[in-house]
């Protein structure tokens, strides 16, 4: 007894789910890297993008833990420039909309912060979006 | 020694990324032509191996049945554990599956040489160590779907935010990257440590422990440590998918590691005792009702066999059967 | 013939650690008397299988004089048996050497020799299996764990493959349910391609092929034996009965095997059962051409196993019988019950079983239309159609090794139980880990329980004796029940090496003692002719 169909069943729903993202994107528009948008009135970040792309996270931690256990908040850039350690009146004064910033690469890759358990996101406020 | 031959051979494969696409910037080869290649490998010869095994008949029905067969009306069944219906078949496989149940039953023995006394433990961290392997391996498996899909479906997000649940550190530390390690860890240290699995082990054996290590690893250290840029790495593995690929310059040596020890493991999974994945599906001892007396099972190269016949045998003793009373078809 | 050592320096010399050096590093096992069965004589090798070439040797000999082109041979039919059973090709590939199974077979309790861990057993084919047909160990060789065919490795198959008794107590804990049995099945065979076979099993089937049954007994003497068992049940009992033989048109066909009718205790249990059908009123018969129920077939090749377990439906066809009963056996059984109806079948000329004294139809049986003594007896206690006085027994604690196929292969479980709660008043279950599905063989199994094998097979049943010695010491019980005819043979001096005042007993041993018969004498005895209890003077 071969029991060949079970067999070819069994293969089929392997390969399906082996396959899923293929088939998955099928129809789908290309992908394409996030389009952040960028203030328009200020040109630098208190560090460099690239730096900034694969640290942020671990910068608004330490920021946060700086501000509320050390009760320290001045935060020195990499050009000696300082600003102060508030997600709400630093990151926020340029990067308005979380929506049209944060939101764009944090929904592609599928990470979802808690900043947003108690921070608000400015525009998104002005226009009752939240 | 065994081990060490294992442990080469990985490092071997974690220096091949290191000098491929760290050193000489082969990023095209290590991040597209290469998962694409093991890739198919994976999924030809997965589909060989199981056809391959398919190709050959079940002969008998050999359920190993691991408690009481259905009988008379009023003796109780054990459904699941020697099971006469397809039902309960197929409920004994998905215990086994999923669930390890043969494992479960472990116990170890040991040996009272002074009194003459055998005593049997209950011993479950076999089982333990390797369901917990097992579910870490498809969660993290899961939670990776995040670079391939677009937009991901909420199931990821979900396993994703369950695995994260503990909230520590930034970015959230998932549970089961601490528990693979727990589980590798204790899958090798029990080959190295107890003396007859360590008889028992071969180079390949180490070599599945280490690869996986190797992967898990670098997997840790990108997210924690040396971080990457997840953006450009979907960017990466959607144009994998969307057979469109792009290499986004910014991608560094410790991901194309990362991405190549898992090529290894998919070129090398088909070929080796990791097919278990399949075989398990397979094995006629578990996968066979117990209900042989009920349903006729078919050998399909069941042959003619010389026999010794009722009239050859007769022949030989009908003087001396007739002699004792015995009755005989021929006078 | 080999000295076995006492039992105190048997157990201390049990080393579970391994030795340094690599398996792979083919060491030509060491034959001893004791650890190995004598090889099968080349005559019957000739007559029943036909092979040519066939020689007188030793394992013992350094050089076993193999044909030139053996390794061919064993090439070729191992390529034929990977495309026959899929249970092969699967386990040769999927083993990760978990180790689960390490300390679950008793001959590794019982020896310490890491190759008899079913794995490493295992391991023992799969290393040739790996080098010579897959892609990866051609590559890999040594590292992938694959080794050379050589006289070596073919000594330490015959050496381990001969110490399995298949009792698949390693598969029920194996998490792919990988069965050393079947491993070691396909071994033997490859073996007997060579004509590597042994004596205990290869005289056997050459009387059972030629005679009827495994110890050769012919019709004629089969029936003296019948009527020495009718004078000895008159005595005990008063009541004279009768015992068909191949008499054409029973309802039911009875096979047993020829364990029960040659040797203590096995007649005991056979008597057992002639009181029973008697007192049933029961239209069976027994045949002299098929009265074997047992099938060392079983341990040789499957071939083998077809040619003798034909006879029991070709006999039953002959007779004109509707449905057969079989009697206490283990490998019988799992012969009767996994392969009878799939080789020899279908049995279309049987009908569905029926109890024709309480009607119950046994539908777990219709296909193959054979039913197991114990389901039988089981539904006759429980529709009251016996007489049963238990106290009778109660001289008797009791205690029951399930045997290793009926258990695993079957799951033959809670009806000799039931029998037995019902005719005796003292019964005592060993430690669950060494009964039911988890029961532990009598290190006798699978055509290894010869003479000259004694130490391993006292090494193999430890776990067993231990297990009754432990019931022994805690309840006083001083009988071992068992339905299987290997079991009765194997037991008792198993019991008295290792646990001297238990005796052996077969369960319709027990059911015959307790069955009180219409008309009969006052007993004195029980069937082995010692005072029941209250009449001890």
């Amino acid at each position: 007894m071969y029991d060949a169909g079970k067999i070819l069943i069994g293969l089929v729903i392997f390969l399906l789910l082996l396959t899923f993202p293929f088939w998955y994107s099928l129809g789908q528009a290309s992908y394409e890297s996030p389009e952040l948008q960028l203030p328009e009135d200020s040109q630098e970040c208190i560090r460099d993008t690239e730096w900034m792309r694969k640290n942020h996270m671990q910068l608004l931690d330490d920021w946060r833990d700086t501000v509320v256990r050390e009760g320290k908040s001045v935060y020195t850039g990499s050009e000696g420039k300082q600003y102060d350690m508030s997600l709400q009146k630093t990151c926020m004064d340029c990067h308005t909309s979380k929506k049209k910033f944060c939101d764009r690469c944090h929904n592609s890759a599928s990470v979802e912060p808690y900043c947003w358990d108690c921070h608000v996101a400015p525009e998104e406020v002005a226009n009752g979006q939240q | 020694m065994n081990a060490l031959y294992a442990l080469i051979m990985v490092l071997a494969l974690v220096i091949i990324p290191l000098l491929g696409a760290g050193a000489a910037g082969w990023h095209a080869l290590f991040g597209v032509v290469l998962p694409y290649l093991a890739f198919t490998v994976f999924v030809l010869g997965f589909l060989y191996r199981v056809v391959k095994w398919g190709r050959s008949p079940v002969p008998f029905k050999i359920p190993t049945t691991g408690g009481q067969q259905e009988s008379l009306p009023w003796i109780r069944q054990n459904r699941i554990d020697s099971p006469s219906t397809k039902t309960g078949t197929v409920i004994r496989m998905i215990l086994e599956v999923l669930l390890f149940r043969s494992l479960f039953r472990n116990t170890r023995v040991r040996l009272f040489k002074d009194e003459t006394q055998l005593s049997y433990g209950s011993s479950k961290f076999l089982w333990l160590g390797a369901l917990a392997f097992h579910v870490s391996f498809f969660v993290i498996l899961a939670r990776h779907m995040r670079f391939f899909t677009e937009p991901v479906p909420a199931l990821f997000n979900w396993i994703e935010t369950l695995d994260g649940i503990m909230q520590v550190g930034v970015p959230v530390l998932f549970a089961t990257e601490i528990v693979i390690l727990l589980a590798l860890a204790y899958l090798f240290l029990r080959r190295v440590l107890v003396p007859q699995l360590r008889y028992i082990s071969l180079p390949t054996d180490y070599f599945a422990l280490f690869l996986l290590f190797a992967i898990v690893i670098s997997g840790i250290l990108m997210r924690y440590f040396v971080r990457a840029d997840i953006v450009d790495i979907k960017t990466l593995t959607m144009g994998l998918i969307q057979l469109q690929p792009e290499v986004p310059e910014s991608i560094g040596a410790l991901f194309y590691t990362h991405l190549f020890l898992v090529c290894s493991l998919l070129v090398y999974f088909p070929w080796s005792k990791l097919m278990h994945l399949g075989g398990v599906f397979l094995s006629p001892t578990r996968n066979m009702p117990n209900d042989n007396r009920m349903r006729r099972h078919v050998n399909p190269w069941n042959y003619p066999v010389k026999l010794h016949t009722y009239e050859e045998w007769e022949d030989e003793y009908r003087d001396k059967m007739k002699e004792a009373g015995i009755p005989v078809e021929k006078e | 013939m080999a000295q076995t050592p006492s039992p105190d320096n048997l157990v201390q010399s049990i080393d579970y650690t391994p030795p340094r050096k690599n398996w792979l590093d083919n060491v030509p096992p060491e034959f001893r008397l004791g650890n190995f069965s004598y090889p099968a004589k080349a005559g019957e090798l000739e007559s029943f299988f036909g092979y040519e070439g066939a020689k007188e040797w030793s394992p013992m000999d350094e050089d076993w004089q193999l044909p030139e082109n053996w390794q061919e041979i064993i090439y070729e039919g191992f390529r034929e048996r990977l495309e026959k059973y899929r249970s092969l090709k699967v386990f040769m590939d999927i083993c990760v050497r978990c180790g689960a199974c390490a300390d679950k077979c008793h001959y590794f309790i019982g020896s310490g020799d890491p190759k008899n861990m079913p794995v490493l057993r295992a391991e023992l084919l799969r290393s040739i299996y790996r080098k010579d047909f897959t892609t990866v160990g051609k590559i890999l060789g040594r590292l992938n764990g694959g080794r050379a065919l050589t006289q070596d490795v073919l000594k330490e198959w015959f050496m381990y493959f001969y110490q399995c008794t298949e009792c698949r107590r390693c598969s029920l804990f194996c998490p792919y349910g990988i069965d050393t049995a079947e491993i070691t099945m396909m071994a033997r065979e490859l073996m007997n391609l060579l004509g590597i076979q042994t004596n205990w099993i290869m005289g056997p089937v050459t009387n059972c092929f030629n005679v009827g049954n495994h110890l050769g007994i012919p019709p004629h003497t089969f029936k003296d034996i019948v009527d020495f068992m009718v004078d000895d049940i008159e005595d005990i009992t008063g009541k004279r009965i009768e015992v068909p033989l191949n008499k054409k048109g029973a309802d039911i066909l009875f096979v047993t095997p020829s364990g029960d009718y040659f040797a203590d205790p096995g007649t005991y249990t056979f008597m057992g059962y002639l009181m029973l059908f008697h007192e049933l009123g029961l239209d069976y018969t027994m045949s002299t051409y098929a009265a074997e129920g047992g099938n060392f077939g079983l341990f040789t090749s499957q071939e083998a196993m077809k040619r003798l377990n034909a006879k029991i439906y070709a006999e039953a066809e002959r007779l004109g019988v509707n449905w057969i009963l079989g009697g206490e056996c283990g490998h019988m059984w799992r012969v009767l019950h996994q392969y009878m109806d799939t080789m020899n079948g279908p049995a279309d000329f049987l009908s569905v079983p029926r109890n024709p004294i309480t009607g119950t139809v046994f539908h777990n049986a219709k296909s193959t239309g054979m039913v197991h003594i114990t389901e039988f007896t089981a539904d006759l206690i429980k529709n009251n159609v016996l007489t049963l006085d238990p106290s009778r027994n109660d001289n008797k604690v009791v205690t029951y090794h399930d045997s290793c196929n009926p258990s695993r292969g079957m799951g033959l479980l809670e009806e000799p139980r039931y029998v037995l709660n019902n005719v005796c008043n003292q019964f005592f279950e060993m430690p669950e880990q060494t009964i039911r599905e988890q029961t532990f063989c009598c290190g006798s199994g699978a055509g290894l329980n010869n003479d000259e094998f004694t130490e391993m097979r006292m090494r193999g049943g430890m776990p067993r004796a231990n297990a009754v010695k432990h019931v022994h010491d805690k309840h006083g019980v001083n009988m071992l029940s068992c339905v299987c005819a290997i079991d009765r043979a194997a037991l008792p001096p198993l019991m008295n090496y290792w646990v001297p005042g238990v005796d052996v007993t077969g369960v319709h041993e027990l059911v015959a003692n307790a069955l009180v018969m219409r008309g009969e004498k006052e007993r004195e005895t029980d069937l082995r002719g010692e005072p029941l209890p209250g009449k001890e003077d």
